[in-house]
């Protein structure tokens, strides 16, 4: 391991041994320290003041030395290796970096005004100019407009998905799959402008909860109908088989076999697509018109939303209405985390059981 | 209840694809009939249009007779699914519903189809797990998933789960086939024991296993790649296996081809 090491680049084409020089088990450790300072250094070098700048520079010349290293020490394939394993580690952070900071950042800042008064308060008679007042009336239009969407989209997009598994054939299902793909890419202020002059213009409703709702509906439709669709086709057909031949009809072993074996999967796909639609402002702007007091009635008279809130607390431009915002976002995120995590809890609950 | 299977002139279809040509056999009931022939054959497929299980797989449809008793299963006005809980079928990997127990996988047909009282459940989960076997081995743990059992066991619930459902003839394809020689002992002196009460129908690449388990053996084979399969000969399955009729059953016997 140690005499011909260096000699023999290429593994042991020659040599008739298995063994090969490898880099000590502590080296990838040892070059990620070297590589930070010496990012450090570069960074202060050219004048450079932030760590993320430096964080750059050592993430290249991590990956530069990995490589030369491997490939000096090990050899090509394994310098190769050394080169893949370290982009990926590299991207790997550079995904999670950004992530990590807009929550440090929220949590940062939205905790200051971010208590029960804050949760329990609308912003019904408060000097925006002043701090004070809550999001009470946006946390209430958050909920009842998704909500709503969800009832509208999950029955609609669960059945086309289990049309297009279980019954479609031929031109129809293909059709269909073709506007579900197109009903992806709509944006969303699409969908608002199309539920605008539908619904307000021609029909005359005036602006409520509910006509936000319907759009976001329109967006979390294709989201549910693709999730639901691919878990239905991890079913196995055994399973369907086995309960047709016992004499089980069609709509009952979807019902009861088809159905509950894909329920996790099909509920992490319901929660993401609820997740998505609870940030969207655009449609709220445009139907749901934004109001400063509590309506608990969706059906009815303006209301507020979250996203919407925060578009307007932070339009207001002052330091009160900005903590406002960031109080606004945090509860925001916490309600999607929370979502997802009661939508693995689910998935980990309900999943086909192999244990003993 | 068991009953007697009358197939004359049956071809089955797959889309355009003639899969069994113009097969006629009588199965009598209370007795073990194989089914044996070369991969491609047909056998399969002719097992599963006597329970009308072809129709699931995207254009496969049927010509001919398939009697049961006095009733056309292919008659007009019948419905498959009740065909179904007449023709009751273990698979050839064992498929125990993955979100169900030991008990909710034996009593899935009746609860899936609806009609049935609680008191009467507890009955024919505990007959049909002992009429396959299986009652000692999982009466200590019924609610626990049935996919947390051996491969074996997995097969004998399907068996259970299949008989629970009372049919009058049970069809068996390969049902050995991805089981141990342990369990597949098992399972076949199930099968000997079951045909008291059953009309059964197995699918078999097993030629010992044919020759074990059953009393009638039929020889399916085709004339090439692409053609459909034909039913060469059925006779008692000593006569197959000793003195059969036709030269291409001997042949095929006798390990001379295929």
């Amino acid at each position: 391991m140690s005499s011909n090491a260096v000699v023999d680049k290429g593994g042991s084409r020659h040599g008739s041994s298995l063994q090969q020089a490898r880099l000590p088990r502590w080296a990838p450790y040892a070059l990620v320290v070297v590589s930070l300072a010496l990012g450090a250094g570069i960074g202060t070098a050219l004048g450079m003041d932030s760590p993320f700048q430096w964080g750059l520079f050592a993430a290249l010349v991590f990956i530069v030395a990995s490589y030369v290293l491997g490939a000096v020490v090990e050899g090509g394939r394994q310098a190769r290796d050394r080169l893949a394993t370290s982009l990926v580690w590299v991207c790997f952070l550079l995904a999670v970096v950004p992530l990590l900071s807009l929550i440090w950042e929220t949590v940062d800042r939205g905790r200051t005004v971010l208590d029960g008064y804050f949760l329990g308060h609308s912003m019904e008679g408060v000097q925006t100019i002043l701090p004070g007042g809550g999001a009470y009336h946006a946390i209430i239009g958050t909920l009842e407009q998704v909500g709503l969407a969800a009832l509208i989209a999950v029955p609609i997009g669960l059945l086309t998905a289990i049309y297009l598994v279980e019954y479609g054939r031929g031109k129809l299902a293909k059709a269909v799959t073709f506007f579900v793909d197109v009903m992806t890419g709509i944006p969303s202020i699409v969908a608002g402008l199309f539920i605008l002059s539908f619904w307000i213009i021609i029909l005359g409703f005036s602006y409520s909860g509910f006509a936000g709702a319907m759009a976001l509906a329109i967006l979390m439709m294709p989201i549910v109908v693709r999730s639901t669709e691919e878990m239905l086709k991890l079913v196995p057909d055994e399973l369907r088989e086995a309960s047709l031949a016992l004499g089980v009809p069609k709509w009952r072993t979807i019902l009861k076999v088809v159905l509950p074996t894909a329920i996790g999967g099909i509920t992490t796909g319901v929660m993401l697509a609820v997740a998505r639609v609870a940030g969207e402002s655009a449609p709220i702007v445009l139907l749901v018109f934004g109001a400063t007091g509590i309506n608990n009635n969706p059906f009815e008279g303006a209301q507020s939303s979250l996203p919407y809130y925060i578009y307007e607390q932070w339009q207001l431009g002052n330091e009160a209405s900005f903590n406002r915002a960031w109080a606004a976002a945090l509860v925001l995120i916490a309600f999607v985390m929370i979502l997802n995590l009661v939508a693995r809890g689910i998935a980990r609950w309900k999943a086909p059981k192999s244990g003993r | 209840m068991a009953k007697r299977i009358d197939v004359s002139g049956l071809t089955a279809y797959y889309g355009s694809h003639k899969a069994i040509e113009d097969i006629s056999m009588t199965v009598e009931p209370r007795s073990v009939t194989a089914f044996i022939g070369p991969s491609g054959c047909g056998k399969s497929t002719f097992l599963r249009t006597l329970n009308r299980m072809h129709e699931v797989t995207p254009g496969g449809r049927v010509e001919g007779k398939v009697m049961l008793d006095d009733e056309n299963l292919y008659g007009s006005g019948v419905d498959p699914v009740s065909v179904r809980r007449t023709v009751g079928m273990v698979f050839q990997r064992p498929n125990p519903f993955p979100t169900m127990s030991i008990f909710e996988n034996v009593a899935a047909g009746l609860k899936l189809n609806g009609s049935y009282k609680k008191s009467e459940l507890e009955n024919v989960v505990e007959k049909s797990l002992k009429g396959a076997n299986l009652w000692n081995e999982v009466k200590d743990r019924l609610n626990k998933p049935g996919a947390g059992l051996s491969g074996g066991q997995q097969q004998r619930l399907c068996i259970a789960r299949a008989i629970a459902v009372e049919p009058a003839v049970l069809l068996m394809d390969e049902p050995c086939s991805a089981l141990d020689p342990i369990s597949t002992l098992a399972i076949e002196d199930l099968i000997g024991e079951l045909k008291e009460r059953f009309t059964i129908v197995i699918v078999t690449h097993n030629m010992q296993q044919a020759a074990r388990v059953s009393d009638r053996t039929a020889f399916f084979n085709l004339a090439g790649v692409g053609q459909p399969g034909k039913l060469i000969e059925i006779d008692e399955t000593e006569r197959i296996f000793s003195n059969p009729s036709v030269q291409a059953t001997e042949d095929y016997i006798s390990g001379r081809f295929g």
